[in-house]
């Protein structure tokens, strides 16, 4: 009978687990219901969330270092707009044409470029990126040049779902994409392609004398990668309607960076973390003035390097072992107070 | 003719800014690997003290001087406090500091300054033309070629051909055997971070006329300064030279000759250099 109520050790750290898997969810959902008026911003964390995941993928679990991830970003917005524009204005067929244009030209510039490493990949990373960007300024009758790209108009998802002007339909269908590539990176971070990415990281020459096909899994990878970079810039497109050439800018790639860190490298739910704190913050801060939000980024960046290397996910985390730490030391201090009885 | 002889004058000049500038990133970053991404919010510290200085009524020699100085006193100290604890962290633990610190130093030159680009006017002694035969050319171009050759030669004196030279090199290689023979290799270090800036801070100054100083100049040129020292090739004074004159001679014909392709030729030849040879064009060969 109590076997019914008294959940065992093992039963309880999944039920724990499964909660904690799904917190993040039910906060989004609770967010949606509560912050009527905040739905611009909510998704603007969304797809920055995306891009982050993203970049988790290639530098954190590949190690392939790299501040071209603003290249892929851009070009899915661009993608998406264009399309939106010239072709048809269905939402899922953008997004599919965005990611699939990323997905192909990650894995032109990939294979050119993942021979190399250190500080000349992300130098080729820069340069590709920066590349495209003049490209973009250039050809200004495809994407308005300077001005962007505006006066784009996105027809209801499954002809349903209209895009409101209170961005309703945007956050939720920013969030169905998300939760979608957030359960294709867990299962391929699963997999052994994903276990073998680890190993690659921690050490590739040692992953090519076991047979490892190094070159081919990182080329799997930053195309993956570059894939998801794409559907975020996609959403961006989509749910602003309106693509400006900073979407291609280093500051992109660089705020990527940030927020991965921010949160933590390789944390399930790290990217959901930064992400957020960064929006939020740089939100909040800008509304002051407008440069303020470097400062307090830049600061915040700083000391998470130094003293937080797990990044703000492990804040808990690290807090605890503090604490118990402390705790042990004050019972070790008072323990040989209270052994030594009067005599 | 006349056009090309003046389109080469005034890319060496802008690949002479460039050398300068970045001749202290091939020390920090190159020599020793650190990857600084901070370099150029160094450069923009000298530019603004020496602006604020002359404003102050200060002569330009000295307010470049002070802007260099200042310069390398903030390399000292963010060396000291912050990229000490990231010698052993590995290549990303450092971009982001460093990143870190670049929008920190935007932040607050911003707060201080206002988002406006500083000025810094050339002594009379400086500003006026002269003639080289063919025509006249402005004779503070012609200083800063003057300036870079020289510090070129001075440079390759002191790292190739001195003691300290010799130490920071050794020290740079295996760091454990160095102090074991009794090196100061953290009081090196320091110096050689402080020498670095102080050469950020003087490019800063010299180069305003082409690179104006303004708070964004960390970022806006971050990719510049990074490409004159991975193409010249890791802690090659020789392949920075280089590569800054070849980069700052082909975007300036570039500008002038293909306006329209100008701003793909530099990345262009970014790419096709590094897919070359990833380790420079003309890489130092004494490290290990």
């Amino acid at each position: 009978m109590a076997a019914l109520f008294v959940m065992s050790r093992a039963q309880l750290a999944l039920a724990r687990s499964r909660l904690g898997a799904a917190l993040p969810w039910l906060l989004a959902l609770g967010f949606y219901l509560l912050f009527d008026d905040q739905l611009a911003l909510g998704t603007n964390v969304l797809v920055m969330i995306l891009l982050t995941l993203s970049l988790d993928l290639c530098l954190g679990r590949a190690g392939i270092i790299t501040l071209g991830q603003s290249a892929f970003f851009g070009l899915g917005a661009y993608v998406a707009g264009i399309v939106a524009l010239r072709v048809t204005e269905e939402p899922l067929f953008g997004l599919c044409a965005a990611t699939l244009a990323s997905a192909v030209f990650g894995a032109l510039t990939g294979a050119l470029i993942l021979h190399t490493e250190g500080v000349a990949l992300l130098m080729l990373t820069l340069a590709i990126s920066a590349l495209l960007e003049e490209l973009a300024n250039h050809a200004s009758e495809w994407t308005g040049g300077a001005d962007g790209l505006q006066g784009m108009s996105v027809a209801p998802v499954f002809g349903v779902f209209r895009f409101d002007l209170f961005k309703h339909t945007a956050f939720l269908y920013a969030l169905a994409v998300l939760f979608l590539w957030f359960v294709v990176l867990q299962s391929l971070i699963a997999s052994p392609l994903g276990r073998s990415i680890d190993g690659i990281r921690q050490s590739p020459a040692r992953m090519r004398a076991i047979g490892t096909p190094v070159w081919w899994r990182r080329l799997c990878v930053y195309t993956l990668s570059a894939a998801m970079a794409g559907s975020a810039g996609a959403l961006s497109a989509q749910t602003t309607r309106f693509v400006g050439l900073t979407t291609l800018s280093v500051l992109v790639s660089g705020t990527a960076v940030v927020m991965l860190v921010l949160g933590g490298i390789r944390r399930r739910y790290a990217a959901f973390v930064g992400a957020t704190v960064y929006v939020v913050v740089q939100d909040y801060a800008a509304q002051i003035n407008p440069f303020h939000w470097m400062l307090v980024v830049g600061i915040l960046l700083m000391v998470t390097v130094l003293f937080l290397e797990g990044g703000l996910a492990s804040l808990p985390e690290a807090l605890g072992r503090w604490f118990s730490a402390a705790l042990a030391r004050s019972r070790r201090r008072r323990a040989p107070a209270s052994g030594r009885s009067p005599t | 003719m006349i056009a090309f002889l003046t389109t080469l004058l005034d890319g060496l000049a802008y690949g002479m800014v460039l050398f300068i500038i970045s001749v202290g990133l091939t020390l920090t970053m190159g020599l020793m690997r650190v990857v600084n991404l901070a370099h150029g919010a160094f450069a923009m510290i000298g530019g603004y003290v020496a602006a604020v200085s002359i404003e102050g009524g200060l002569p330009w020699a000295l307010a470049a001087l002070l802007g260099s100085a200042a310069a390398g006193a903030s390399g000292g100290v963010a060396e000291v406090f912050l990229y000490r604890p990231l010698y052993n962290k590995g290549e990303l633990a450092q971009m982001l500091l460093t990143f870190g610190l670049v929008f920190v130093v935007t932040g607050l030159l911003t707060l201080v300054f206002g988002v406006e680009f500083k000025r810094i006017p050339l002594p009379d002694s400086l500003s006026g033309e002269v003639s080289l035969g063919f025509r006249t050319y402005p004779l503070y171009r012609l200083f800063v070629i003057g300036v870079g050759a020289l510090l070129a030669f001075a440079l390759w004196l002191t790292i190739d051909r001195s003691l300290y030279g010799a130490r920071l090199r050794a020290a740079v290689d295996n760091p454990a055997m160095a102090r074991g023979i009794g090196m100061d290799v953290d009081k090196l270090f320091t110096v050689t971070f402080v020498f670095g800036c102080a050469l950020a801070g003087l490019g800063g100054v010299i180069g305003s006329e082409l690179l104006l100083v303004e708070p964004t100049y960390a970022l806006k040129h971050l990719v510049t300064f990074l490409v004159v020292v991975v193409v010249g090739g890791h802690a090659s004074f020789k392949g920075s030279f280089v590569a800054a004159l070849v980069l700052g001679t082909v975007e300036t014909f570039g500008k002038f000759y293909v306006p329209s392709l100008a701003a793909y030729l530099s990345f262009v030849l970014v790419l096709v250099l590094l897919l070359w040879r990833p380790h420079g064009v003309l890489p130092a060969r004494s490290l290990s």
